[in-house]
């Protein structure tokens, strides 16, 4: 990204002096940035490394560990499939397929447009309505396997080439 | 926020917990706010307010309205108009939005009435659904903060003494008594010690910490204050997963609310103790659930565990002495210090005391959070609340614990559920979770599930753990394919028992439990997929194949309504048919179909 780089690195830096130069906050930083950002930039782990004063690798450690946090930028609509037990035995592995199907990604990936990125999750905790997709924080419940492709289409979503 | 309200005060409760949300509530509550508007002219007082998850989140959303204790469901923004006109303002009930029973066939009222509700019996969860998780005025009028007051006129040793003789055990998974662990962190000479509440709640199905932290926040709050002036500690932590933002939320709240009420904080309530909470959020790593590694990620490192040669209440944040305890353990502690260890331990079993808050999701009629005493059959849990299985079908197995537990068959119905009577049956308590299984889950394919699940969270310290599950997981993944090998059974049980002896932490200690309560009670469905290369459940797709019974099928469409790829054909009112080039087995057919007529080859 292009651009105004300097401003880029100034947002992340007043994120980031948001807490105090202490290791504990690390975790934080990362979250807020993850949120601000959709990824981690390589930048802004640097700069949390020396705003920290831990090693970098430490960092990309912590960064690779935690399952919140992603090094690629995520799509537009960022749909999480919820794999949680209670939505696997209801078939949530149907949905991953039926979205392969429909946009040509798996899970971790991102779209060539940029417009929808795929993650699976553990258990978003609303079992009770499972299977659930959330996408962009909005909690879908219920969904059928033709249902996932409704909810695509109606945020623009392409049929991928084949027709299967 | 007024609460000092008239007893003919309408009182109108929507659930907003994230299971209500995601159906809708929160249009409904504003709606109900927008029509009750001081300048809508509604004569009627009234007063609404967002409650944390009720638990019966099937049903939801949910509105209550007191004190005529009528339970609407499935409530949408179209609705709110009627409810006012009718209910409020004429106390007419309106009959499409109450529960239908569906043995009686009768409409119900209040959920007082509902099965679901009337055999339950709420300690953790008391407040859930009654109260608005936003408001201190509100716990505080159920009676909230009196346990720290008693707790204040007790001396430390007193009040670990009240908790160990209550037998209350951790409800995290492992269950050592919580009264012991206190008593043993007390001890230490160390000036410095610390709190934690384990909010990671990681295992996939159980949802009750969630429920608790969003619905309940104080009650979590005043747990750990009690905790901190038995033990001296004057620093706390909520470690919490960072996708239950609602949880967040409100605990950011109560925690700001406890301090201006002078709960947190220097001094509390002008005694010489101060005591103040902060929030962690969690990255999503299911192994920081284990408190070392908990611990450890809250230092600011990757959350990797540690032996536990030394406890946490030796050696633990920070290398001092710590006390850590599960959402649920920390909501029962209040109660424990008000009504007294007795009240608390006439309730459960010899070994296990008091209640359990568990997650009953999965093949089951009625889904939801259910809170029983220990000992409660899971026929009843299963039956008496959860309504038996969905469209009337065979109970397989319910799998407890999470995954370091394991499966229980149907002849293991009548169990009494605590602590011990489950690890006696190859499985365990965990957070709680029970996940109910019909006869279209295959028990291989739960076991390679859990496996799969396990093997993206072991943090790859120790080798049994990091290479010992991935062996197993390439065997079970192999059965799933018809591909497996009369030898594999030997193997994934050898493998198995290594895991257990050889584990760093209960991670990799409990990570063969699926797999093993799966082989001794589920046997021959591995066999079958090994030697017939079929999937009796139909679920593993390279073994399976379904197919119309043209006997039963009477043509009514809906199979081919919900066919994802169009393999469904057929006249109205005549037996359909499945085109098997074109079917994906996804087993929408299967799950749809009211008459049974779609069956596994």
């Amino acid at each position: 990204m292009a651009g105004n780089a300097s401003q880029v690195q100034e947002d992340y830096m007043s994120v980031i002096q948001s807490y105090p130069e202490e290791k504990r906050y690390i975790l934080a930083m990362m979250q807020d940035l993850q949120r601000q950002c959709n990824y981690l930039p390589r930048e802004a782990l640097e700069q949390i490394s020396r705003h920290v004063d831990v090693p970098f690798a430490k960092i990309y450690s912590m960064a690779t560990f935690y399952k919140a946090f992603s090094l690629v930028p995520k799509g537009k609509y960022a749909i999480k499939i919820c794999d949680g037990t209670a939505c696997h035995i209801k078939s949530s592995a149907v949905l991953i397929d039926q979205i392969f199907n429909t946009l040509g990604i798996k899970p971790g990936e991102t779209g060539e447009d940029g417009l929808f990125s795929l993650e699976t999750v553990n258990c978003i905790g609303a079992c009770a309505i499972a299977p659930v997709v959330v996408i962009n924080g909005k909690v879908h419940s219920k969904v059928s396997s033709s249902g996932i492709v409704d909810i695509i289409r109606s945020l623009g979503g392409h049929e991928n080439d084949a027709d299967n | 926020m007024m609460l000092t309200t008239s007893p003919d005060t309408k009182k109108i409760l929507v659930c907003c917990g994230t299971g209500c949300q995601a159906s809708g509530s929160l249009e409904v509550y504003r709606e109900l706010n927008k029509k009750l508007a001081p300048d809508t002219g509604v004569q009627v007082e009234t007063y609404t307010k967002a409650t944390g998850c009720n638990g019966w989140c099937e049903q939801g959303p949910l509105v209550k309205i007191l004190p005529d204790d009528i339970t609407y469901c499935h409530v949408a923004v179209a609705d709110v108009e009627a409810i006012v006109e009718k209910t409020i303002k004429n106390g007419e009930l309106i009959k499409k939005l109450l529960y239908r029973d569906p043995a009686t066939k009768k409409q119900v009222k209040s959920h007082h009435e509902i099965d679901f509700y009337k055999k339950q019996h709420k300690i953790a969860l008391r407040h859930i659904g009654e109260i608005d998780p936003a408001s201190i005025e509100d716990y505080l009028d159920w009676g909230g903060y009196q346990a720290l007051q008693k707790a204040l006129t007790m001396s430390p040793q007193d009040i670990i003494t009240e908790v160990i003789r209550s037998g209350l055990r951790g409800r995290g998974g492992a269950g050592f008594p919580t009264g012991i662990k206190w008593q043993s962190c007390a001890g230490q000479e160390e000036p410095a010690k610390y709190i934690i509440c384990n909010g990671d709640e990681g295992d996939p199905g159980a949802f009750m910490d969630r429920s608790i932290m969003e619905g309940d926040p104080h009650t979590v709050l005043e747990g750990m204050i009690i905790a901190s002036l038995a033990i001296g500690a004057g620093h706390g932590f909520i470690y919490v997963r960072d996708e239950y933002e609602l949880a967040i939320t409100n605990l950011t709240r109560a925690i700001n609310d406890a301090r201006i009420h002078g709960y947190l904080g220097h001094n509390i309530m002008g005694r010489d103790h101060s005591f103040d909470i902060e929030i962690v959020r969690g990255g999503g790593a299911f192994v920081c659930g284990e408190e070392t590694a908990l611990i450890t990620s809250i230092e600011g490192n990757v959350g990797e565990p540690r032996d536990k040669y030394v406890f946490p209440t030796a050696k633990g944040l920070w290398g001092k002495p710590t006390v850590i305890n599960n959402v649920e353990t920390w909501a029962n502690i209040p109660v424990i210090v008000k009504d007294g260890a007795e009240k608390f331990a006439s309730i459960g079993t010899d070994k296990s005391k008091g209640t359990k808050v568990f997650s009953l999701v999965g093949k089951v009629v009625n889904t939801g959070l259910v809170e029983v005493p220990m000992g409660t059959s899971l026929r009843e849990i299963i039956y008496d609340i959860g309504g038996g299985i969905l469209k009337g079908r065979a109970f397989k197995a319910v799998q407890t614990g999470g995954p370091s537990g394991g499966c229980i068959p149907a002849d293991l119905l009548d169990l009494k559920v605590d602590f011990d009577s489950l690890t006696e049956a190859g499985s365990m308590m965990g957070s709680g979770g029970l996940i109910v299984m019909d006869e279209h889950t295959c028990m291989v394919e739960v076991a390679r599930y859990y496996l799969h699940f396990l093997a993206g969270e072991s943090c790859g310290k120790c080798v049994p753990c990091r290479e010992g599950i991935r062996c197993m997981l390439e065997i079970l993944t192999r059965i799933c394919e018809g591909k497996g090998e009369a030898a594999d059974l030997d193997m994934l049980e050898d493998l198995g028992k290594t895991l257990e002896i050889a584990s760093l932490c209960a991670l990799g200690k409990t990570a063969p439990n699926p797999v093993l309560s799966t082989l001794r009670y589920f046997r021959s469905e591995y066999e079958t997929h090994i030697r017939d290369h079929r999937c009796p459940a139909g679920v593993c797709r390279s073994l399976t194949e379904f197919y119309v019974d043209p006997e039963i099928c009477n043509g009514c469409g809906l199979c081919t309504k919900n066919c994802p790829v169009n393999a469904i054909s057929g006249e109205k009112k005549e037996p359909h048919l499945i085109s098997q080039e074109l079917c994906i087995r996804c087993g929408e057919c299967f799950n749809r179909c009211n008459f049974m007529a779609i069956k596994v080859k």
